[in-house]
């Protein structure tokens, strides 16, 4: 279990508690969390389900594998700390994570 | 997209409107009668059902495999190393002589390189610039319809529309827009079908050329100028672009892409959507009483309508779909007509449901490194549209049976009659 925070674009912060093994994009959907859209339901093959990790989470959420970067780098608006919320599984570890959403996904 | 025919069997057979009287190895769904027909809905049930990764060995354009659901589909478009979009992203290969290069026939790196420098002018940033632009547009056309009386929807509204919104991207000169309406039809024509729009191969040649011609001059025009906003100044400026000029059919490719991408799908979406609610009058319904649900109708209407019916890949090696080995070299189409009915994993997939739970969740813009790159545009296009559709008209009555256009990768629409009904004050 851990405490997500989602922080829209415009700054409404959404605090929910994750079941660990759900992934970050799904616990945005299950908590109806907006601006994350996920068209591909979380097979890292569409890239909007894009977020900004808080800069002291970004060693603990990973880096991403070659398939994720492929997609991230196509994106106009990608930031160093740019991930793929399907591709990051919720755990004990990632308790507190903070993750601001972008304007717009594409 | 033309190509280069092996000689054609005798024992071809043209693809009759049962599908069940057909062996099933004998299918060639590619036939583009049976999307002139709506014959291909059955044969795409069937191969579901019975072969949901089938070879046929006899097609037109020589054997390709089809890939008909919705999990297959999302495998082969994602999986970038298994399946080049090379020479081709449909089943004709390209001509020796006439190869025209665009990134959507591209692999990693050169694809990424490529479509980086054009895909700023289509990003959200720069659309929520374009919106109150669309918005006067699309209230311009409208406001010009004939009311009462029978006109073609897809010449005044689904192609003025389109068409008027690429001469914006492109910053086309306007008073030429419809040029860039032939091109695009032009492009996708296949001059050996009886129903072709042009005469021969030679005649397409010349009518693409005319089109690299004068882009040629916008070019020049824009290049070394600090940079426009438009895509040929993006491209005539871009780092990784600025020599495309200079390789024609390169420049002429992305081009076609260009016009193609942004004219024939959205067009048919717009029609489509008219044609859906005429076909189901509760969903019209819930549209009068809830205008809110036009965002989710908008991704319902592209889920339906699939305006582009597949794209093509070509294994790098031999791999496993689906129980199916499919050998290096083997032509693959992912169907995202058929995937977009599978049952087992959209619900109700064969019915039109405005307000459908997780619309967005459709195979139409494809999926991975070339998933549409103009799939905000459309959205939008299609969302303001219907939202000034029904400021003003309560009924959009599709009045005659459309005519298909006779292709089976360009999924629409030539031909629509439409009696406006305006809204009663």
């Amino acid at each position: 279990m851990a405490k997500i925070t989602f922080i829209e674009h415009n700054g409404t912060k959404h605090e929910v508690d994750v079941d660990n093994g759900t992934s970050v994009m799904n616990a945005a959907i299950d908590n109806l969390v907006p601006g994350i859209d996920a068209d591909c339901g979380g097979q890292c093959s569409c890239a909007t389900c894009h977020v900004y990790i808080d800069s002291d989470w970004v060693a603990k959420a990973g880096s991403p594998d070659d398939q994720e970067e492929s997609m991230l780098d196509l994106n106009p608006e990608r930031q160093p700390n740019s991930r793929l919320s399907c591709q990051i599984p919720v755990t004990d570890e990632l308790d507190g994570l903070v993750v601001t959403l972008p304007e717009f996904q594409f | 997209m033309s190509e280069v025919r092996e000689p054609q069997s005798d024992e071809r057979l043209q693809m009759p409107s049962d599908p069940y009287s057909v062996p099933l190895d004998k299918i060639d769904v590619a036939q583009p009668h049976l999307f002139a027909n709506g014959d291909h809905w059955k044969y795409f049930e069937r191969l579901r059902s019975e072969a949901p990764v089938h070879y046929c060995e006899d097609g037109f354009e020589g054997p390709y495999w089809s890939v008909t659901k919705y999990d297959d589909i999302c495998h082969v478009d994602s999986s970038h190393n298994l399946f080049s979009s090379e020479p081709a992203i449909v089943l004709a290969d390209p001509e020796e002589d006439f190869e025209l290069e665009m990134f959507i026939a591209m692999d990693q790196p050169k694809h990424d390189v490529q479509r980086k420098t054009a895909s700023p002018v289509v990003a959200p940033q720069n659309l929520k610039v374009l919106e109150s632009t669309i918005r006067e547009r699309v209230c311009t056309i409208l406001d010009s319809l004939p009311v009462g009386e029978s006109f073609n929807w897809v010449d005044r509204v689904s192609i003025e529309l389109t068409t008027q919104m690429l001469a914006t991207l492109f910053d086309f000169p306007f008073e030429d827009r419809r040029k860039l309406t032939r091109w695009s039809d032009v492009a996708t024509t296949d001059p050996e079908q009886d129903q072709s729009i042009v005469a021969s191969e030679e005649e397409r040649r010349a009518e693409l050329i005319e089109c690299l011609e004068y882009f040629g001059k916008l070019w020049h025009e824009r290049a070394g100028n600090g940079g426009g906003s438009d895509l040929i100044s993006m491209l005539a400026n871009g780092e990784s672009t600025k020599d495309m000029v200079n390789k024609p059919l390169e420049y002429l490719g992305n081009l076609v892409l260009l016009i193609v991408g942004g004219n024939d799908t959205t067009r048919n979406s717009i029609t489509g959507g008219v044609l859906a609610l005429n076909q189901n009058p509760a969903e019209y319904d819930k549209l009068r009483a809830n205008p809110a649900l036009i965002p989710n109708m908008v991704s319902e209407i592209i889920r339906w309508q699939t305006p582009l019916a597949y794209m093509r890949r070509t294994a790098n090696e031999d791999t496993i779909v689906g129980g199916q080995t499919i050998k290096a070299g083997d032509k693959v189409a992912m169907w995202y007509i058929s995937g977009n009915r599978d049952e087992d994993v959209i619900e109700r997939a064969n019915e039109f449901l405005i307000d459908r739970p997780k619309a967005r969740q459709h195979l139409s813009f494809g999926f991975g490194i070339h998933r549409c790159m103009g799939n905000r545009l459309a959205e939008m296009q299609l969302r303001i549209l219907w939202e000034e559709i029904v400021n003003r008209f309560d009924f959009v009555e599709v009045v005659n049976e459309p005519t298909r256009i006779f292709s089976s990768f360009v999924h629409g629409y030539a031909e629509m009659q439409v009696v406006l009904h305006p809204k009663k004050a």
